[in-house]
């Protein structure tokens, strides 16, 4: 029997999560209750005696200073309604496993499996209604898609007695271990029916590709002799689907493509991938001489040191993110730290990066079915994301919120990581691994349960009515931390010849994969550990289940791989041993279940061949209110979501653990500037550093999609520039994510998105090599729409772009604060009439149409100048103009310096001064020097545009005008309260 | 330095700072071995091999139940004796955040009565939120901890969700504050007390405590990190004002390896 503990703090006492809840309520929802407390429910589905239970009870649940705590009994006092929150059967319960082992810990003995321990909470409310109850525990408290929740007045609760309110969340739903065969003789109508009801997102192509698999004569003798059936069986048509699957095969960037651009000029593709992004770093890297391992590998892998190699990954999680905030965001994280650990022989993170795109919080509209309102999203995916990066001991440390009114069909979830391994590791180059005929299969880390099935295909697809729930996971960090410390050491012992993650696809993408080198694999799914039983083989394939790596282990060093995987309490299955057969062959109790051929399955999958034709746009109408008054206009910028600061919840992420911290998110005089690029020093005793920093533009996507790639790649580099990062030194990944680019039924304009996308990989190409920066990996997740009914919701297309850069000495950074009264301000780079996306008209309710360009013939000297002042040490302060334009660099510059600044804009003043203030013309810097280096500082900045603009003030009063004219005064305080106030909830 | 200190560093199950933490060690002049939790408690006798024990940062098993707990109790249940026997025999100890948290749910800190018996705990911000922030730290004058030696006042950041000293009652709280056990108190930049108010302290600590140690000084637990600063580039100002290179947290691990060289080593 089931047994429950409650542990609160006692009434009368501060409810530190009573209060917070109590305070989001009223924010998110405006509901005010008098009064929240918060009990946790502990229940233990495991045979305790009630000694054992009262220690657990007082050991390990209840702090003896501060909480009390009762079994069998509820807390709850005074209250109006009450409301228990819990996961559903199958869902990740982290605390419900940690306490579990604190059990064990404190019984000196193990529990089985199925014992379990599961959490919950009950939230009391005083003041509200029972409809205000209810809307509180959908709106806030619970998601339906992983848990349950119940909800009682006072006198239902005093009725009921101490009867659980909740069932408990176990698993009971199994699916047939029986293995069916799937008929492919069937009309296209229904192999498409097939696919999209399967979930397995293959086109019309793909299924046929299949189809002529099966019917060919030599596959038939083959399978027959093996003793499988003609028909592909479940398993190997899910492999088939996974492994073909957009977000595996990234067929849109390989398909040929017949591209007319918008004078009607045609041109064939041959692949966007190919001709746009490897060709990049094809070019580049006849320029550097630090590129180590590119495009194959789980992470990009450059030269940091002698000793040391720098890896770098980005990915997105936008679909599950979607529909589980939380969960999806916090397997974002972890799965991109994986990639990390994957790359090589094994990375360890060093710091990770988060950018994220969502609609208004302050949306007022309705909420189309499915979708949950921007508010929570951001919440839940920030949440996720600190939970995530803080539980693993990785510091965030730069990244970006994002705002535009379409990403309501989809959040985008972006995730980096950065890492560092040794370059040689048992005499061997760390960047280059193998499995080999003859080493096992081990999956290390978590079990296997029906998370994430499909989770590849679903991500392929748009968010629909019928997106699966399995396709939300939460993900455990403390399992994974082990098993990273675990196979780091285990890396450093020479005990395996291979790693790589599993991700999306799970096994079957991970062991596909790593079975290319050593040319096939046998695999052995009933040895695989399952969080319940129940689970078909195909599932057992699939599950996207979080926390394991697979690696090939020799034989040799097998038992004292398992032999320290058990000290270290990492649970790791030898699941069978990679071949040279040219199969993947998977068994299930014994007997063969599937079967493909390593080259079908690998290069099979038809090349696509796609439309793109760009529809020609009208001009959007720019029109500068003449009157408007300037300050005003300033601190509404300032307040702009783009632009404020998001202070509130960067703090809530760890920025500095494993001690190596050298620019922070935030700086200046109280802290609370808005940083450019975040600088680490990995190696202790080196002053050698990584930059790292990102530009994202959707803003621009709608005027012209090369511009927006082009105003991202400059932003990420300005970002890098701005702290002293050089060309030549800078790295870049690059992570599309688009609205479905296939024209269709269901997507009518995809011949334009489709071309946006060739104009962004234009952009992509000439800005990078124009800057040398090679591409050391990338990502693109396709199929960002949302369609439920005749609602459509297609995200901007859009592009982050990270760019790193090492730096030979860390200690000459330069942070964004004005420094001292004195100071001569500049502003680098040439400012244009280019107000079109601009924060300022978008505040007049325009778009417009003058995009910002980039000039790379002018910026590339410039940067190579400013880089160079900097490592001279004559920069005091820089910063990088942006969203806003160069009157939020300026008043950013001087609030966080605590300084004023007096400006006269005459020399690069434009016809407006609307346009002179707020246009978000690229490549510019607002840098300030010490008066007695001005002299050199405008030495070593000849030739390039380097206009002096004024001075910093003691007065705390930013004033801007231009030949005499006054534009804008106003205090420093009061342009920081505006810029931090939209998002200090 | 001529004797050799030795400092065993904890690691596993969620202990993250372990590697600064032992960069801080080394550079005190400390030799480091960083050691699992598991193969200590397979072999506790490891333990007195050492001067120095220390608990470094992190999210031990996930923060889950309670920060610090179920490392405190597996720490209690498989190594207790060996840890008293440790500090009976005169050698140091430190907690750094979780690890804070770890010693004083262990009932290692403050250990008025020198058992191993929970006396004050360490809890949820008034903020209910994580934060990563600078914060001030000032030397409460008289106090035996011997890691807080010579220092009057230092700048460290925090980096927690569960921070809030509370002492059991208001008899204990004077007790540790007449036998100088609160040994750290968040002041504000002009080295006044905090006086409660946030962000000056951060998580509303009873009496301004950020750190405290056992009644032999040797014993010493903190909320804020100091290894995580070490060099002056750590400082979130580092780039406006003139510091030195040293940074201020180095201070701590100093004292500590300096007072085992002449007392244990």
């Amino acid at each position: 029997m089931a047994h429950r503990i409650e542990v609160a703090v006692p009434p009368g006492q501060p409810d530190a999560a009573g209060a917070s809840l109590r305070r989001q309520i009223e924010e998110d929802l405006h509901i005010h209750a008098s009064d929240v407390r918060v009990i946790r429910v502990y229940t233990i589905d495991a045979p305790l005696s009630a000694d054992e239970l009262e220690r657990a009870r007082t050991e390990l649940f209840t702090d003896p200073i501060i909480e009390q705590s009762a079994i069998e009994h509820s807390l709850a006092r005074d209250f109006d309604f009450l409301v228990e929150v819990g996961f559903r059967p199958g869902v990740t319960d982290n605390v419900g496993k940690s306490a579990k082992q604190g059990i064990e810990d404190l019984l000196g003995r193990s529990l089985a499996y199925e014992h379990k321990v599961y959490t919950s909470a009950r939230f009391a409310f005083s003041g509200i209604t029972r409809d205000e109850a209810e809307r509180v525990a959908k709106g806030v408290l619970a998601n339906n898609l992983i848990q349950q929740w119940a909800l009682k007045s006072r006198e239902e609760m005093a009725a009921a007695g101490d009867a659980p309110l909740l069932g408990l969340p176990i698993v009971t739903d199994t699916s047939d271990a029986t293995v069916h065969e799937i008929d492919l003789e069937i009309d296209d109508d229904a192999l498409m029916r097939l696919s999209r009801e399967g979930v397995l997102a293959l086109e019309l192509a793909e299924m046929h590709a299949i189809q002529g698999y099966y019917r060919d004569a030599a596959v038939r003798a083959a399978r027959e002799a093996l003793g499988l059936p003609p028909r592909p069986t479940d398993i190997e048509l899910e492999i088939l689907a996974q492994t073909w699957s957009e977000h595996c095969k990234h067929k849109i960037f390989a398909a040929t493509i017949d591209y007319t651009d918008a004078d009607g000029k045609t041109q064939v593709i041959e692949g966007l991938f190919k001709q746009y992004v490897k060709k990049t770093t094809d070019v580049v890297a006849e320029r550097v001489d630090w590129l180590v391992s590119v495009f194959h590998d789980n992470a990009g892998l450059i030269r940091f040191d002698d000793e040391h190699l720098f890896a770098l990954k980005a990915e997105t999680h936008n679909s599950p993110s979607a529909l589980d905030p939380y969960g999806g965001a916090m397997t974002g994280i972890v799965g991109v730290n994986r990639d990390i650990l994957g790359a090589g022989m094994g990375c360890r993170c060093i710091f990770n990066t988060d950018v994220f795109c969502f609609a208004s919080p302050f949306f007022e509209g309705d909420i189309p079915e499915r979708l949950l309102h921007p508010r929570r999203v951001l919440r839940g995916v920030h949440r996720g994301v600190m939970d995530g990066g803080n539980q693993s001991g990785i510091p965030d440390i730069n990244g970006a919120f994002v705002f535009h009114e379409r990403f309501l069909g989809k959040p985008l979830v972006f995730c980096g990581t950065g890492g560092i391994i040794p370059a040689v590791i048992n005499g061997q180059p760390s960047h280059e691994k193998a499995a080999r005929p003859g080493d096992r299969i081990v999956m290390t880390g978590g079990r296997i349960g029906k998370d994430g099935i499909h989770g590849a295909t679903f991500s392929s697809e748009e968010l629909h009515e019928g997106s699966p729930a399995t396709a939300v996971q939460i993900g455990d960090p403390i399992t994974q931390r082990n098993m990273g410390e675990f196979l780091l050491e285990a890396r450093d012992l020479g005990l395996f010849s291979c790693i790589t993650d599993n991700g999306a696809g799970g096994l079957s993408s991970s062991i596909g994969e790593m079975a290319k080198d050593p040319g096939g694999a046998e695999l052995h799914l009933d040895r695989a550990p399952l969080k319940y039983p129940g689970l078909a083989p195909w599932e057992i394939f699939l599950s996207e289940a979080q926390e394991r790596m697979s690696v090939a282990v020799p034989p040799e060093k097998l038992d004292a791989f398992m032999e320290l995987a058990a000290r270290r309490e990492v649970e790791a299955t030898d699941l069978g041993e990679f071949t040279d057969t040219g199969r993947l062959d998977c068994y299930y109790q014994g007997k063969l279940i599937g079967s493909l051929s390593m080259e079908f399955l690998h290069e099979g999958v038809p090349k696509m061949r796609l439309r793109a034709e760009l529809s020609p746009q009208d001009p959007q109408p720019e029109v500068i209110p003449q009157d408007s008054d300037l300050t005003q206009d300033l601190k509404a910028v300032l307040g702009a979501l783009n632009v404020c600061s998001k202070e509130n919840f960067v703090r809530m992420y760890d920025h500095e653990v494993r001690g190596a911290s050298v620019l922070k998110q935030f700086q200046g005089a109280e802290e609370d500037g808005p940083g450019n690029a975040g600088v680490v020093r990995p190696v202790p005793g080196s002053k050698r550093g990584v930059a790292v920093g990102c530009g994202i533009c959707p803003k621009y996507s709608d005027i012209d999609a090369y511009d927006m790639m082009a105003c991202a790649v400059d932003e990420a580099v300005r970002n890098v520039v701005a702290v002293g990062g050089a060309i030549g030194t800078i790295a870049g990944l690059d992570n599309f994510c688009w609205p479905d680019p296939v024209e269709s039924e269901r997507t009518p304009d995809g011949a334009h998105k489709l071309a946006q996308l060739v104009r962004t990989c234009e952009a992509l190409y000439d800005t990078c090599v124009a800057y040398d920066i090679p591409l050391i990996s990338g990502k693109d997740s396709m199929k960002n729409d949302y369609k439920i009914g005749d609602t459509k919701i297609s995200i901007p297309p859009t592009v982050l772009f990270t760019a790193a850069a090492v730096l030979e000495d860390a200690e000459r950074v330069v942070s964004m604060d004005a420094k001292h009264a004195g100071d001569v301000v500049y502003v680098l780079g040439e400012s244009r009439h280019e107000l079109g996306g601009s924060e300022y008209l978008a505040l007049k309710g325009q778009l417009g149409h003058s995009v910002p360009k980039v000039d790379t013939a002018m910026a590339r000297p410039l940067y190579e100048r400013l880089a160079a002042a900097i490592a001279e040490g004559l920069v005091a302060s820089c910063h990088d103009c942006s969203d806003g334009g160069l009157a939020a660099a300026l008043a950013e510059s001087a609030f966080a310096g605590g300084v004023g600044m007096e400006i006269d804009c005459g020399p690069i003043a434009l016809e407006s001064p609307a346009a002179t203030l707020f246009s978000e013309s690229q490549s510019r810097f607002v840098v300030t020097t010490r008066p007695e280096q001005a002299a050199a500082f405008e030495a070593a900045l000849q030739g390039s545009p380097c206009y002096r603009l004024g001075e910093v003030t003691q007065h705390p009063v930013l004033r801007i005008g231009a030949n005499g004219a006054a534009w804008i005064s106003a205090d420093i305080h009061e342009l920081k309260a505006a810029w931090q106030a939209p998002l200090n909830w | 330095m001529s004797k050799t200190v030795n400092a065993l560093i904890l690691t596993g199950f969620g202990i993250n700072c372990n590697d600064e933490t032992e960069t801080a060690f080394r550079r005190a002049g400390a030799d480091t071995e960083q050691v699992h939790l598991n193969d200590l408690a397979a072999a506790p006798e490891r333990l007195q091999d050492f001067h120095i024990f220390a608990v470094p940062g992190g999210f031990s098993f996930g923060d889950d139940v309670a920060s610090g707990r179920i490392l405190a109790n597996r720490l209690r249940y498989r190594l207790g004796g060996a840890l008293l026997e440790f500090v009976r025999a005169g050698k140091l100890a430190i907690g750094i955040c979780n690890g804070f948290q770890v010693l004083v749910k262990m009932g290692l800190l403050p250990m008025t009565e020198g058992e191993m018996r929970q006396e004050v705990t360490v809890s949820h911000n008034d903020s209910n939120r994580y934060e990563d922030r600078w914060v001030r730290l000032a030397v409460t004058p008289g106090t035996p901890c011997v890691w807080l030696k010579d220092i009057a006042a230092l700048d460290a950041p925090v980096r927690h969700g569960e921070g809030k000293f509370v002492p059991r009652d208001a008899a204990l709280l004077e007790h540790m504050k007449a036998h100088g056990l609160a040994a750290l108190r968040y002041v504000t930049r002009d080295d006044q007390p905090a006086a409660g108010v946030y962000p000056t302290n951060p998580n509303g600590a009873v009496d301004d405590i950020a750190g405290i140690c056992d009644p032999t000084g040797r014993i010493f637990g903190l909320m804020p990190h100091p290894e995580a600063y070490v060099d002056r580039t750590n400082h979130p100002q580092w780039t406006r004002r003139d510091l030195p290179e040293e940074g201020e947290g180095l201070r701590i691990f100093r004292n500590a390896v300096e007072y085992a060289a002449e007392h244990l080593a």
